[in-house]
């Protein structure tokens, strides 16, 4: 990379290292990566050679082991740890039964989260999938439809915390009298709401601000997928359906409607299970605060902030029987279709 | 998923469903032309393309304005909004200098350590568990043995579990060690400044998902061509080597790109196992701090925000066939 010609005297001196520093990062990384592979390519050159009976238990072994060996470190412990934690109190020293649990189910504090957290669960995925699907019904129709396509879906791409802060800069807010620099504000003030509130703060309102975000980056994802469903109905059940007269909202709902009602439930529970488990916009743009608290973000205070490893493994647990259903009926349905096509 | 979406301008054969407001809908189909295109004829409407003309400004707006905002100098950026460079345009990319390199938020050195540390944690997080994975998925689908067909089940059951699980106990893992009873086990590693904590826990996460999805592509690999090697005497390894890691390179293609944005875009196996600091921290983990602490600093929150979205844009528009593909493959990823 060129270095700034503008960057003379102490600050070409920081720079340097910088560079420094990034070479070094880079290239233990890169000596990882080698590393790794060096080692594998020298395990296959010696066990290839292995014949006779022991060739197969020693492919067994060296090509499965390492990842039975993390996933049982990594997945299968600390499961059962984090539900043997969470009967523990905060040093993970004293067992003290289910009073985690019941901290949880009594405190109004975990009240609100919960109830936070039904809200983004109905109204994110709802709004979500309902807007996809009025989309991939509309653009598959239009000229040019890759570009619109293309420019919804774009936030998907992008991290979370990124799709937090573009929000954040919309919802900024002044107080009366100063030039509004976030664009809500301005349109309030331009439509004649001269004192427009601090929209973050507002409860219960910033909850709903807040979960624009995620539908934000979800409604590309629900009009990609059922744009394609509707693709892939045979025009044979369309043509039929208008010959008998069906046109309009009718044929939407009596045709389209059930022709994709698969894919339409596992978009919503996909939408659901990504909206359980994310954290990201609550903690970058009100850290939990002002109301807006939800449990995967509770679960990391608690935890990490807290450092209360009862209640935060009490709470990862009940995340877990909470995402757990809807993960086992997602892939069932997914197999279902898999299936039938 | 099965249906394959693509964002070509395809034939479009009659993708003649309702339109969804009934916009339009009472011009009758001409007889005279071919169903396709009566259907489309029939729903294409001013208002419905209206509507999606304004989603589409919708969506993009926020994301313009950030990227103006980036451009604008200090001043006008703390005093008026983004939309008013449109009328006094003054661009230039000195908010992205200071961002990267100056003495910025208080921390030497700016954003650019960590931005590096993106890229050091997000490349070998994916290679790691593509290669372990797809050794595991030619295992458990062409080396069958007692068993395997259990194994493959728990490894797909496995992808119920949440991250959020795994948190505290490959923390106190990292940190403190594994002992059991006053047997070490494991003992406590000392990984405050290496990458290794975030690699190894994004491998483990990836895993279940990586196996589920590399198995069903090795599985219906040719059984002619694997016969046929075994006979010629190959061993599992060079056949995992010539055969199977070449013919399933769409998968592993579609994977690698699902899982290095993932990595890329992750905040919380971050501010876990990496903190903030711009020893090992990546970017994600960053921004999200002083969103909190310098909330109200935009021309360099900005600035900031979008160096993090640029390499995510990139491998989107680049590479958008691939991208989807193995987005909604990863779509239910725990």
């Amino acid at each position: 990379m060129p270095t700034d010609p503008r960057l003379a005297g102490p600050a070409l001196h920081l720079a340097d290292s910088l560079w420094q520093d990034a070479a070094i990062k880079f290239g233990n990384t890169a000596g990882a990566v080698l590393g790794f592979l060096g080692v594998l390519l020298a395990v296959f050159f010696a066990a290839g050679r292995a014949t006779g009976r022991f060739s197969r238990p020693l492919a067994v072994v060296l090509m499965l082991g390492p990842a039975a060996l993390l996933l049982v470190v990594g997945l299968v412990v600390p499961l059962l740890r984090t539900v043997y934690l969470s009967f523990y109190d905060a040093d993970a020293a004293k067992f003290v039964g289910g009073r985690n649990y019941g901290w949880a189910a009594t405190s109004s504090q975990i009240h609100g989260v919960l109830l936070n957290t039904l809200l983004w669960l109905v109204v994110a995925p709802i709004a979500a999938t309902g807007l996809g699907l009025l989309l991939a019904l509309l653009v598959d129709r239009m000229r040019g439809q890759a570009v619109y396509k293309s420019l919804i879906f774009m936030p998907m791409a992008v991290s979370l915390v990124a799709a937090s802060l573009i929000f954040k800069l919309l919802y900024e807010s002044r107080g009366p009298g100063q030039n509004q620099v976030g664009l809500l504000s301005q349109l309030a003030v331009a439509v004649g709401w001269d004192d427009p509130p601090n929209w973050i703060l507002s409860q219960p309102l910033n909850n709903f601000l807040l979960m624009s975000a995620m539908v934000w980056v979800q409604t590309g994802f629900a009009m990609v997928v059922l744009s394609a469903a509707i693709k892939a109905i045979p025009d044979e059940i369309t043509e039929a359906a208008r010959l008998d007269g069906a046109s309009g909202v009718r044929l939407f709902l009596h045709v389209t409607v059930p022709m994709i009602r698969t894919t339409l439930v596992v978009v919503l529970t996909t939408i659901m299970i990504i909206t359980l488990k994310a954290f990201d916009i609550v903690r970058t743009m009100t850290g939990g605060n002002f109301g807006t608290q939800v449990l995967a973000n509770e679960m990391y205070s608690q935890s990490f902030e807290q450092y209360n490893t009862g209640r935060g493994s009490a709470l990862a647990v009940i995340l877990f029987l909470a995402v757990a259903p809807l993960v086992v009926y997602n892939i069932a349905l997914l197999r279902k279709e898999r299936a039938t096509r | 998923m099965s249906a394959e979406p693509t964002f070509d301008k395809a034939a479009d054969p009659g993708s003649g469903a309702a339109s969804g407001s009934g916009a339009g809908s009472g011009k009758a189909a001409r007889p005279d032309l071919p169903p396709a295109k009566a259907v489309r004829r029939a729903f294409s409407s001013p208002l419905a393309s209206a509507l999606v003309i304004a989603v589409t400004v919708l969506w993009t707006v926020p994301t313009v304005g950030l990227l103006v905002t980036s451009l604008r100098p200090k001043g006008d950026v703390a005093s008026s909004g983004w939309w008013e460079a449109f009328v006094h345009p003054d661009f230039g990319l000195e908010n992205y200098r200071a961002v990267l390199f100056d003495n910025t938020f208080g921390t030497s050195g700016g954003l650019m350590p960590y931005l590096v540390n993106s890229a050091a944690i997000a490349v070998p997080a994916t290679i790691f568990p593509l290669v372990l994975a797809a050794m595991a998925a030619y295992v458990l689908a062409w080396v069958r043995f007692k068993g395997s067909d259990t194994l493959f089940f728990v490894v797909f059951a496995l992808q119920v579990v949440p991250l959020q699980m795994s948190l505290i106990p490959l923390l106190r893992l990292f940190s403190s060690g594994a002992h059991l009873g006053s047997v070490t086990v494991v003992p406590a590693l000392s990984l405050q400044d290496s990458y290794l904590p975030v690699w190894l826990t994004h491998t483990m996460f990836a895993l279940p998902l990586a196996i589920f999805l590399l198995h069903n592509f090795i599985a219906q690999l040719p059984r002619d061509l694997m016969e046929a090697a075994v006979v010629d005497g190959a061993s599992h390894f060079k056949i995992f080597r010539s055969i199977v890691l070449p013919l399933s390179a769409p998968a592993l293609a579609s994977f690698a790109i699902f899982q290095f944005l993932w990595v890329w875009n992750d905040l919380l196996v971050a501010l876990t196992f990496a903190g903030g600091k711009p020893t090992v921290a990546p970017i994600t983990s960053r921004l999200a701090q002083l969103s909190g602490s310098n909330g109200s600093r935009w021309e360099l929150l900005s600035a900031g925000a979008f160096l993090s979205m640029i390499v995510p844009l990139v491998v989107f528009f680049a590479l958008q066939r691939y991208f989807v593909r193995g987005l909604l493959a990863g779509s239910v990823k725990g």
